[in-house]
């Protein structure tokens, strides 16, 4: 099975759309996931069936017993992360900044300080029209992306192994959650934009990218936006010697695609759909699928 | 010689665990005299590090040989520092068989992921 | 007055608003603008000029072999298995490591120590008399964004008016960065993945106690479900950017629209002032 994942560094290039996309090529023949866990959006393409859901335990939060602390601030002066608020009814620990580290109950006197477990969010299991997706909810503000990352992927990965491809919309960013979806990965392909910005944080995901896998492919989406910016993104890329093998036109088409919550599919004629179609042909090819 | 299997079971019928932090029990079997012992995993439902953990925890144990399906990157690290052989058995079925694939020297080493 | 710029979803328009809504604000005053998207930060591209660099970094620890009996007390307490303790040596993931000090707290033989290791950096510029810009950059590699976060935003210091552009998303970075803001302002797209994680990234201000309002870009006109979810939650549209392929150009070529265009320097300057309203409105 080869594992596959679609990242950007730059949020908003497309990624999510192309992953969509790509499951439509071939039929019965992916396992997908979701890694963008942050705000999951692969689903509201692929109108999936849930199957399964499990709660996902985050960091386990501090508690004081108001009943048993003495006010002697020995926990907020170890804290790290700020995560002791003082109040005229004493201290207490801020549930969104600890980080279960474990201080405060070591330093602690008097042991007037435990730990609860946390649901930060939930995974779920789909039937959906281009084969069982796994993505995951995150409980909003709450840390543990990348632990959740990879909590995704093991239980995609526990599924029967007979998939051809297992693919990965991941999230942007070059942090634990990129580097979570990036472990183990076959191949990457990196979905770009036009822009100065879009040309920038390629270069920084590259970067990472590099410490996963050598199969590398890039993907310039609305490269019409601007053609002579779509040119330097096209000289980096071969100065470095990383494939560039597409360049998706601006289609209108897409975007009313993804208004109705449609993947863009390979019978479609439209210019987009057809640049996506051949882009994914030369992807297959370079990972020795079909 | 010390054998940790991954179940998701407290007795040697119980089907082998694929995941070696999160498995629901770690089964150790003494390879002269048979017996076994099966504890609960503590790190199971732990949020983050739990490879590492659970590695210290069958270290602690002194295990020589571990059986189980996939062992994630640092958790393998600890392990193969601690000098600690690891063979997967994902067609074995329940940790009986996995034992007998053992001694019958039919077992896959575990490789990286 | 401390503005945070967010959205749930990524690529909404938060470069565009907080560089812009900077760069008018900083006209008649002091301004500083602080780049928290510390993983991809873009908003040095819009405003090039020479900067100075401080490291960021964190504690590690450091394990000092003579005096460790491997007792492993370090690894039982460390509750990210960043420390494995084996009969002859100890194996750290620094990639698992919170810096949280704990280890060095219960060794019993005072054999760790520990050492600033460097994670990023933050860079300060003077783009124009009155608008300093503030970037946290995350080193490639490392994957802890937050301490480079609150590191921009303590080099941001208490300037009168703080722009924060924030990472997309919903989770810690954000959080971190909008904690303390006065007002956040919730950049979004007509679209269903737009409306989705804005819902999500609403949330997160409510956790927080943070007034906001929400800016809409590339609107096509069909705002409907957008406009409908404002309405339900008593949010307020601050500002509706259309879907404009010249905007597009001049964002994409690093270029600001309140500056190319009158008509959009005044915006931004209502939308500031509607921002001071959210915020008198919560007082």
């Amino acid at each position: 099975m080869i594992r596959l994942a679609v990242v950007s560094g730059k949020g908003g290039t497309g990624k999510t759309v192309i992953t969509s996309a790509l499951s439509q090529m071939l039929p019965n023949y992916y396992l997908l996931a979701d890694c963008d866990v942050d705000a999951a959006n692969l689903g509201l393409l692929l109108a999936p069936k849930r199957i399964h859901r499990e709660p996902f335990h985050g960091m386990n939060t501090a508690v004081i017993d108001p009943d048993l602390c003495t006010l002697c601030g020995k926990c907020s002066e170890f804290c790290r992360f700020r995560a002791v608020d003082h109040n005229k009814e004493g201290f207490s620990i801020s549930n969104i900044r600890c980080e279960g580290c474990g201080v405060c109950a070591f330093v602690c006197p008097e042991g007037a300080i435990s730990f609860t477990s946390r649901i930060a969010g939930e995974i779920f299991l789909s039937d959906s029209t281009a084969g069982p997706l796994v993505d995951a909810m995150l409980v909003p503000g709450a840390g543990n992306s990348g632990l959740l990352v990879h909590e995704v992927k093991k239980i995609a990965l526990a599924q029967d192994r007979k998939w051809n491809i297992f693919l990965v919309d991941g999230p942007p960013g070059i942090g634990c959650p990129l580097i979570s979806t990036l472990t183990g990965v076959d191949a990457v392909l990196i979905v770009t934009e036009p822009s100065i910005s879009g040309l920038h944080d390629l270069k920084r995901v590259v970067k990472v990218a590099m410490n996963y896998t050598t199969q590398i492919s890039i993907v310039i989406n609305r490269y019409d936006i601007d053609e002579s910016m779509t040119e330097l993104i096209s000289e980096w890329c071969s100065d470095k010697g990383f494939p560039l093998i597409g360049k998706i036109p601006f289609d209108p088409w897409i975007i009313d695609s993804v208004r109705n919550c449609r993947p863009v599919t390979r019978i479609d004629t439209a210019p987009g759909a057809r640049a996506i179609q051949e882009m994914a042909d030369v992807l297959y090819r370079s990972v020795g699928v079909k | 010689m010390r054998i940790c299997i991954t179940s998701q079971g407290e007795t040697l019928e119980a089907p082998v665990e694929e995941r070696f932090g999160r498995a629901p029990y770690f089964i150790f079997v003494e390879s002269e005299t048979g017996s076994f012992e099966a504890i609960e995993n503590p790190f199971a439902r732990g949020a983050g590090g739990v490879g590492p953990k659970a590695a210290q925890f069958i270290i602690n144990h002194n295990v020589g040989i571990l059986i189980s399906g996939m062992v994630g990157g640092n958790a393998r690290e600890v392990l193969e520092a601690a000098g600690i052989a690891m063979f997967t058995s994902r067609s074995a079925g329940t940790v009986k068989a996995a034992l007998e694939q053992l001694k019958g020297n039919i077992l896959e080493r575990s490789e990286q992921q | 007055m401390k503005i945070a710029v967010a959205s749930g979803k990524g690529g909404t328009g938060k470069t565009l608003v907080a560089a812009n809504l900077a760069s008018v604000l900083s006209k008649d005053v002091s301004t500083t603008l602080v780049d928290c998207d510390v993983e991809e930060p873009n908003l040095h591209l819009f405003f090039p000029s020479p900067v100075t660099t401080a490291d960021v970094t964190v504690p590690m620890p450091v394990f000092d072999p003579e005096a460790c009996n491997h007792c492993g007390k370090c690894a039982e307490f460390c509750r990210y298995g960043a420390i494995s303790v084996l009969p002859n040596r100890i194996l750290f993931f620094p990639e698992l490591c919170h810096s949280c000090g704990g280890c060095m707290l219960v060794c019993p033989n005072g054999a760790i120590r520990e050492e600033p290791v460097r994670i990023g950096i933050v860079t300060t510029s003077h783009p124009s008399n009155r608008l300093t810009l503030v970037t946290g950059i995350l080193d490639e590699g490392q994957s802890h964004a937050t301490p480079i976060i609150r590191a921009a935003k303590e080099m941001g210091g208490s300037s009168d008016l703080i722009v924060f552009d924030a990472a997309p998303g919903t989770t810690c970075s954000v959080v971190e960065t909008v904690t303390d803001c006065d007002a956040c302002i919730l950049v979004t797209e007509s679209t269903p993945f737009g409306l989705h994680d804005l819902s999500l990234a609403y949330e997160v201000m409510k956790l927080l106690n943070v007034p906001s309002g929400v800016v809409i870009n590339r609107s096509d006109g069909e705002d409907a479900e957008v406009l409908a979810f404002c309405r339900s939650h008593g949010l307020s549209v601050l500002l509706t950017i259309p879907f404009d392929r010249g905007i597009a150009a001049v964002q994409n070529r690093g270029e600001l629209i309140s500056r190319k265009d009158r008509a959009w320097e005044e915006m931004f300057a209502e939308l500031y002032a509607r921002c001071r309203t959210l915020v008198g409105v919560h007082e």
